[in-house]
């Protein structure tokens, strides 16, 4: 077959298409977004009947997948590291009750913290779920490793966690596809009780998640996804995990490492190749892209072994990314310097793009608050984050997904009077509404600004869940309608928006400010698109 | 043949089209390729950089290693300083635009900018906004500045062409014809300032 040019991102969502996974499973989240939009894209998808469309969060994208599963089909889940916090109890139990259609678990971690508010490794969770983990180093292991992981899946009744790191989701190379499978016939598990996990069921299912742990290590060991790769040079061996064994090789001629190596795409890790290595080297590196796994294993407490370099000895800096130049560093050989970046460059931080609703929302809210004491707004996480710079300066709080409301309602029973809680329309229904429900039935007295700008504006403008619902969720969840007040954030009603904001920061119960204006980006797009289709019908018809 | 890149500019100005424009025509003439891009949070007017690596061997790192870059190729003049470190400083080429992208409230004065690039030993500086405007419309100055990097690329010109017109046939007639002047007319300005 012919090779495609490919993301990370975009190879995992076609070895799960030709895979044949029946259904992706997602909530929008930097760098694991474009997965579902490359198979809502696909026609080959939409021939196929798979289902693509956006859920509400990671937990319920998580469930939905394990559903699925339970019918016999086979289901990717796709999420951002955090989001995989969202989906912990749904993932964690998935072990447990195993997998009977090819589940695959994909968490996109971020090094560095491009766009995210801490780098934690997601391999963690695998090891917590004490499930096989893969972790491609490239483009075309990318997409191998996807379809490897659903065999996997389904021969060992277990969901299988894929881990990739944003430089592999977000960086393009040629990757050759082969022969899809047909998608599962539905077939419902042959033990009834599986999926039942009162107690005495549950310990039954985790014992025998246990006893298949020996059997994992065995197929880390002999599937090809680690390799020993031998090298003449003892004095060092390297054990390079996932994309870092391509800064390594980056840094010899030809991609020649002189020293032994083992190659890690496969969790949990194979002692017997850990061990060969360390008996035939003086020294042990290790190069992950991500928290101090194996080195942390290596070492133990006493670290009285083997010498053991990497993040913990500071041999590699403890945080961030990794890239050729701080391997090179690492294993002490020569690396190149480029010319000096000048004294007069300055930052150019992201921000609100200009014309955007949210500058307006803060506007008026800030004006409102002027006659109160600083440091009450808690916000949440979305494109509105970026008021927290100047020159709004608008908020004091961001924490994770859905924290607002509830930030607000912690601080207004310590006294804090009023709080203000600022949270998107997506953000809203990924994990607002149960804080909401809080807060009414708490009586709290806080004021909360729900900014509907129609999308998911911070990951690229995807559907939100929240669209043309968001006020009939506030009235069903219970707030009285007389403190539900909808305005337009514009330069010109910002007057009128002062006054609503400071009639409700006075009140001393549950009150919700709407402001709805379509957030430009989404709206340009659309514009474009509607005029696309015309373009097409004109041509038809003419 | 071996080409490293970095790209750079502001979210929204059109780097990815470059990048898509060397990579479709580096496929042509049967290069591999990688290319790591920007995604996410700092497309909102933020600084954007692409690494993009041509080669006829296979490649290993996404990411380019400091001090290696062939050519830092740049829509915005100031977001080019920020990539220095990674060229490479015995044969490396700057190629920029000229046109500042002011969405900043400290913006050095342009002319303190320009002064570094010059102080370089391998530059190109193009008015690419002005180019692109006497070809037809100010919307190709990214393909100018493509087209006066075209000089230093090792590819061939009429494979950088044929992929213009299969980028932009979805776009229509008129952009590919317009694309295709503003290739060329960026083209010929570096071949006359080098
Ligand atoms: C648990 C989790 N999932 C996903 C993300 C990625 N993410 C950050 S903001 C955001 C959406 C914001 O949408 P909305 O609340 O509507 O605000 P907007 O950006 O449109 O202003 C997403 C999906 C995250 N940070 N945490």
């Amino acid at each position: 077959m012919q090779k495609l040019l490919l993301l990370g991102d975009e190879a995992i969502a076609q070895g799960a298409v030709d895979a044949g996974i029946s259904g992706v499973y997602a909530y929008p989240g930097t760098p694991s977004t474009e997965i579902t939009e490359y198979i809502q894209g696909l026609k080959q998808a939409k021939e196929d009947n798979i289902r693509s469309f956006w859920s509400a969060n990671e937990k319920t994208a998580m469930e939905s997948a394990i559903g699925m599963s339970y019918a016999g089909k086979r289901a990717l889940v796709c999420m951002k590291h955090v989001g995989l916090n969202v989906a912990a109890d749904a993932f964690i139990n998935s072990a447990i009750t195993g997998a009977n259609g090819g589940l695959v678990v994909l968490s996109a971690d971020d090094p560095s913290m491009h766009s995210s508010q801490n780098e934690q490794d997601s391999r963690f969770y695998g090891k917590f779920a004490q499930i096989p983990t893969l972790e491609p180093s490239n483009q075309q292991e990318a997409y191998n490793m996807t379809r490897y992981g659903f065999e996997l899946s389904e021969k060992y009744g277990v969901p299988v966690m894929l881990r990739i790191t944003t430089r592999l989701a977000h960086s393009r190379a040629g990757v050759e596809r082969t022969k899809p499978k047909a998608q599962n016939k539905m077939r419902l598990p042959s033990d009834p009780k599986q999926y039942i996990l009162l107690p005495a069921i549950a310990r039954k299912q985790y014992n025998s998640l246990l006893g298949k742990q020996i059997a994992f290590e065995q197929d880390s060991f002999e599937s090809g996804n680690n390799l020993y790769i031998d090298g003449t040079d003892k004095s060092k061996g390297i054990i390079a995990c996932g994309i870092a064994y391509n800064y390594l090789i980056e840094n010899f001629e030809n991609q020649k490492v002189p020293y032994p190596v083992v190659k890690i795409s496969q969790y949990p890790v194979p002692r017997e190749l850990i061990n060969k290595l360390c008996e035939s080297v003086s020294e042990v590196f290790v190069l992950e892209d991500g928290y101090p796994i194996i080195e942390e294993l290596l070492r133990g407490m006493l670290n009285k072994g083997k010498k053991v370099r990497g993040r913990l000895d500071g041999t590699v800096p403890r945080a961030g990314e990794l890239n050729p130049k701080i391997v090179a560093q690492a294993l002490g050989l020569e690396f190149s310097e480029g010319f000096d970046i000048p004294e007069v460059l300055t930052g150019r931080p992201p921000k609100l793009c200009d014309g955007c609703s949210h500058t307006d929302s803060f506007l008026a809210l800030n004006e409102a608050l002027k006659t109160y004491s600083k440091g009450r707004v808690f916000s949440d996480i979305g494109c509105y984050t970026l008021s927290a710079l100047k020159p709004l300066e608008a908020i004091n709080s961001c924490v994770d997904m859905g924290a607002s409301i509830t930030m607000a309602i912690g601080a207004s029973d310590a006294g804090l009077i009023p709080s203000v809680a600022a949270i998107g329309d997506s953000t809203f229904t990924h994990s607002g509404i149960t804080g909401l429900l809080d807060a009414v039935n708490n009586n709290s007295p806080i004021t909360i600004l729900i900014m509907d700008n129609s999308t998911t504006g911070m990951t690229g403008g995807q559907k939100s869940s929240a669209l043309g619902k968001v006020d009939d969720i506030v009235k069903g969840v219970g707030v009285s309608e007389k403190h539900i007040r909808v305005i337009k954030p514009l330069r010109r009603t910002h007057e009128e928006n002062v006054k609503v904001f400071e009639e409700e920061l006075k009140y001393e119960g549950v009150s919700v400010i709407i402001a709805r204006r379509e957030c430009i980006q989404t709206m340009a797009r659309r514009m474009k698109e509607i005029a696309r289709l015309k373009r097409e019908k004109e041509q038809v018809n003419s | 043949m071996k080409k490293d890149i970095i790209l750079s500019g502001v979210g929204g100005q059109g780097i990815l089209t470059i990048a898509a424009t060397i990579g479709t025509a580096s496929l042509m003439e049967g290069l591999q390729l990688k290319q790591a891009e920007v995604h996410g949070m700092s497309q909102r007017g933020g600084d954007v950089q692409s690494h993009l690596r041509l080669s006829s061997e296979p490649i290993a790192s996404d990411l380019i290693p400091e001090g290696k870059a062939d050519m830092i190729i740049s829509v915005e003049p100031l977001e080019s300083l920020r990539y220095f470190n990674m060229l490479n400083t015995k044969t490396g080429w700057l190629v920029t635009s000229m046109n500042p992208f002011n969405n900043i409230a400290d913006y050095p004065p342009l002319e303190s900018v320009l002064n570094e690039i010059w102080k370089l030993p391998r530059y190109v500086t193009i008015d690419a906004e002005q180019v692109a405007k006497d070809q037809g419309s100010i919307k190709a100055a990214n393909i100018v500045v493509l087209g006066a990097a075209s000089l230093f690329l090792e590819l061939k010109y009429e494979s950088l062409q044929k992929a213009i017109e299969q980028m932009f046939a979805k776009k229509g007639k008129d952009m590919v014809t317009l694309n295709l002047k503003a290739l060329k007319a960026g083209r010929e300005y570096a071949e006359k300032k080098t």
